[in-house]
């Protein structure tokens, strides 16, 4: 590893869940205070600020709330990579020199039930939606259908996934769904999208996070404990990648996006998956967290099968992923989720995540979002 | 015999006893729906199922506008037939019990109304159908 460039000083949540008629900008207020409160600092000493939200079509606003100083202030949409893409525009400008200190603030509020709107906003045809095909939860369906049958993966495992992450959203104070369920009831649930059940899925939700960023060397003057990111990178699909929102896929395959921005991320960090000791994983619904464990490098296909029935990816096991509850715990504010995995991470490097904390003092952190229109982005963190 | 549209006009041929998917090709790439401006191309009417889910709750509407309501909603299954030599294409499946499809089975190409307006006007989309036992090497 070659010296760290960009430190993560501060880290705040505002709680993900349903809030009534408090507003998705108010509600990352919060989380932005709660983050300069953590690094012991204050809007003013903040040069560049990058806040992504999908409701909020000028997330820049938020500045009526944390103060008119004058500063860049880029809104940020990239779907469900809204998080990391934000993060990795603020680490960005602080190792280009163009700011000493920068944020990233991410905010959502979503209505109930599955994200929808018109294909014309992702360039496709109308027919497309009337007949039924226009939703991102048959893809994850369709996705894992073929992959268990490939690689001799059971339901089991899937409701097995869900249980764990209800389990750690369970002894998480902020969690939105703080109920364990048995992976029967997760099992017996109704079918959404065949294989997949209620239980295995998140729900779109509301809430915030924000991280506040700054120059490496200058880390210690905000916080005794930093914790250095050693690589954010972002990455597009390529063709013959099985994507949401495809009608059509050619016959000659690549990789996820989720594989080239993970090897990407370790190749910038100079780390590899074996290094990586707390994991936070784009669990969009049970089946996604099993694929993205050995998309990102952890285990080969079919080898969750073991992973899941040994609890290797439980608090205590070998490589713990989603300690928050993660998304099927959380829920979806799709501006805010990938900071929501930053806060996560830099809690357990720092020993304070509570009773939910990784055993064995941490070093090393990995998240990883992936979502429509075919992005991934993956960051890597150490202490 | 009802009224019968199509969904939209450029997607599949109609009518037709055989219908086809209308794609379209340029530099010998295909895509599917047809872009503007390309050749058109006619896509093959059998392959075999590559990938699939079931559709168990009613889609949010709009986009989706069948005439049911989240009570009267029939689940459907839906994935991707890989036509040989051409493109995996999704498409709703008219067999919505997926303990009745497998990966790698026969389907085929046809055309069936998924919803009908109020003036009685039966709205037509493509979707793959299964191939019948004995007819497979027809």
């Amino acid at each position: 590893m070659s010296a760290p460039e960009v430190a993560i000083v501060g880290v705040g949540l505002h709680p993900f869940g349903r809030h009534g008629d408090k507003t998705a900008l108010q509600m990352g207020a919060e989380a932005a205070w709660a983050a300069l409160a953590d690094a012991g600092t204050e809007w003013p000493r903040v040069q560049q600020a990058f806040v992504g939200s999908h409701v909020v079509s000028n997330p820049d606003a938020i500045v009526s709330w944390l103060g008119l100083t004058g500063i860049p202030v880029r809104g940020v949409f990239n779907g469900c990579a809204t998080g990391g893409t934000s993060l990795q525009m603020a680490a960005a400008a602080v190792r280009h020199g163009e700011a000493d200190v920068a944020m990233a603030i991410g905010f959502d509020k979503h209505p109930r039930g599955a994200f929808s709107g018109h294909p014309s906003i992702v360039g496709l045809p109308e027919w497309y939606g009337q007949v039924g095909l226009f939703l991102t939860t048959h893809f994850f369906g369709t996705k894992i259908n073929r992959y268990m049958g490939l690689h001799g993966i059971s339901t089991d495992s899937l409701a097995g996934v869900a249980a764990k992450n209800l389990r750690n959203g369970e002894i998480t104070p902020h969690a939105w769904r703080r109920k364990a369920l048995s992976v029967e009831e997760i099992r017996e649930s109704p079918v959404v999208n065949f294989p997949l059940t209620q239980y295995m899925y998140c729900s779109p939700c509301e809430g915030a996070a924000a991280v506040v960023l700054c120059r490496a060397d200058l880390a210690h003057s905000f916080s005794s404990a930093p914790v250095y990111l050693r690589a954010s990178e972002l990455r597009s699909r390529r063709s013959g990648s099985f994507e949401l929102q495809s009608p059509s896929l050619p016959l000659e395959t690549a990789p996820s996006p989720t594989v080239d921005a993970s090897r990407a991320a370790y190749e910038t960090a100079g780390l590899g998956p074996e290094d990586v000791q707390v994991a936070q994983l784009q669990d969009t619904d049970a089946g996604s967290e099993l694929i993205h464990m050995a998309e990102n490098g952890f285990c080969a296909d079919g080898e969750q099968e073991k992973w899941i029935a040994e609890g290797a990816t439980e608090i205590g096991g070998r490589l713990p992923v989603n300690t928050d509850g993660g998304l099927i715990a959380n829920g979806e504010p799709i501006g805010a989720s990938g900071l929501r995995q930053i806060y996560e991470t830099v809690l357990q490097l720092q020993g304070r995540a509570g009773d939910r904390q990784v055993p064995g003092d941490p070093r090393v952190g990995y998240t990883h979002l992936y979502g429509a229109p075919g992005a991934s982005a993956v960051s890597i963190l150490t202490r | 015999m009802p009224n019968q549209v199509p969904v939209a006009d450029g997607v599949f041929t109609w009518p037709s006893d055989e219908p086809q998917l209308i794609a379209s090709e340029r530099d010998g790439v295909l895509s599917f729906p047809a872009r503007p401006g390309e050749e058109e191309r006619l896509l093959s009417r059998r392959g075999t199922l590559w990938a699939f889910t079931t559709q168990q709750f009613r889609p949010p509407s709009p986009p989706y506008d069948g005439d049911d309501t989240a009570e009267t909603f029939q689940p459907y299954a839906l994935g991707y037939v890989e036509l040989p030599g051409e493109l995996r294409v999704q498409g709703r499946f008219t067999e919505s019990d997926p303990d009745k499809l497998r990966i790698g089975m026969e389907m085929e190409v046809v055309v069936v109304p998924y919803t009908t307006r109020p003036d009685g006007t039966e709205v037509l989309t493509y979707a793959f159908a299964p191939v019948a036992d004995g007819e497979a090497d027809r």
